[in-house]
């Protein structure tokens, strides 16, 4: 059964700052997935931070060239950290741990996941065969003056 | 400018669905500032007094300040012009509220759309459950994706440009490189916020909804490149 009725409601649209918390700890302990040629040059860490706040909806700025790339091996003291980033697309789309200290007494936790690595896709467009559909299509010209004037406040 | 509702029900909806369309109407007639005669635009003209405020309209009231507290006043039913206007919380939370009452009617297979936040229970006809699109942005009768759920809430907040990819930069629609954000949660009611404010941080929006257990998101930039928090492919058959 299906019934349709007009229903007049405005969007209204809010600008929201939030602490974002990128990443974050946690126990487990990446697996060894390859190795690359280790040396032994002291050089900044190619390390991302573990965490990041950021308190203003700023667009990121980065872009990446596509390719695989292997960072400079790390002494941590403990042992030698050494990462290979993925780009595609422009982005970051993986991170692997080459090396990591593994023959001390001690267990030693790392953080595999440092920073967000979210899949991205191009969008493919599709026919509707679908139930139903959520789109943003159904608000009124006054959510989106709202949201710019929202927006130019913001930055 | 209307929304329209849609509600399905799969098999016997006897009086309910008649329950469901007088509460919305109800809904609408005390929080449409479009309505002279509303609730909220009696209370802006300053007709009604604080404590004459309907339950409804009180409890309204109290989660938009909860909410602006916690966005430290980012999120305020304040108009410029110094009106109230909560329509950014009500279209979500009437579709929770209606939800309810169709749960409490014993009603387990439906889905409750208002533009374009969708609430769904259970099954469809084909005993399946509900398949619901993501618009595309510059396609508007295509979808970019199906997702399919039995219980939850899908939001999207987005501008979508006019069937083109090209941003005017006079107009200031390029101030946001995203075009769309849907985010699948719990319910639609939490859904919408989440994805109202996402959508606002660009495109930090994503790890946003990320950090957040229980939602799932996709944003598409103006480029037509979607971003996919990790546990949404769950949702794609």
């Amino acid at each position: 059964m299906r019934k349709n009725l007009p229903f007049f409601i405005a969007s209204f649209v809010v600008v929201v700052v939030v602490l974002v918390k990128l990443a974050g700890r946690d126990d487990s302990t990446p697996s060894l997935v390859g190795s690359g040629n280790i040396s032994n040059t002291p050089a900044s860490s190619s390390i991302p931070s573990t965490t990041t706040t950021s308190s203003a909806p700023a667009p990121v700025a980065t872009s990446y060239k596509d390719g695989t790339y292997t960072g400079t091996s790390v002494n941590v003291f403990y042992g030698n950290v050494q990462v290979q980033v993925t780009v595609s697309g422009g982005k970051m789309t993986n991170v692997r741990f080459l090396d990591y200290p593994q023959d001390r007494g001690t267990s030693v936790m790392i953080n595999s996941q440092a920073m967000p690595l979210l899949q991205s896709e191009a969008i493919q467009s599709q026919s509707a065969n679908v139930d139903t559909i959520s789109g943003a299509s159904f608000t009124s010209q006054g959510f989106v003056q709202s949201l710019q004037s929202a927006l130019s406040q913001a930055s | 400018m209307g929304m329209p509702v849609i509600l399905e029900v799969t098999g016997e909806a006897g009086e309910v669905s008649e329950e469901v369309f007088k509460y919305l109407e109800s809904v609408d007639n005390k929080f449409s500032t479009y309505k002279e005669d509303s609730e909220i635009s009696k209370i802006n003209k300053g007709l009604t007094k604080e404590g004459d405020y309907s339950e409804e309209m009180k409890k309204v009231l109290s989660l938009s300040e909860e909410i602006k507290h916690r966005t430290n006043g980012y999120f305020d039913i304040k108009t410029p012009k110094g009106n109230l206007d909560p329509s950014g919380l009500v279209k979500g939370w009437s579709i929770y509220q209606a939800a309810k009452i169709l749960d409490e009617r014993g009603i387990d297979n439906y889905y409750l759309s208002i533009g374009g936040d969708v609430e769904v229970r259970g099954k469809n006809q084909k005993g399946q459950g509900w398949s619901v699109g993501i618009q595309h942005p510059f396609e508007q009768d295509k979808i970019v994706k199906a997702i399919h759920l039995n219980k939850g809430g899908v939001a999207t907040s987005g501008i979508y440009l006019q069937g083109s990819h090209i941003y005017n930069p006079t107009d200031g629609s390029a101030a946001n490189d995203v075009v769309s954000l849907t985010v699948i949660g719990p319910d639609v009611y939490q859904a919408d916020v989440y994805a109202t404010a996402a959508f606002a941080m660009g495109k930090e929006g994503i790890n946003f909804i990320e950090g957040l257990k229980e939602y799932e998101g996709y944003m598409i930039d103006k480029e037509g490149i979607a971003t996919m928090t990790s546990g949404f492919e769950r949702y794609v058959r």
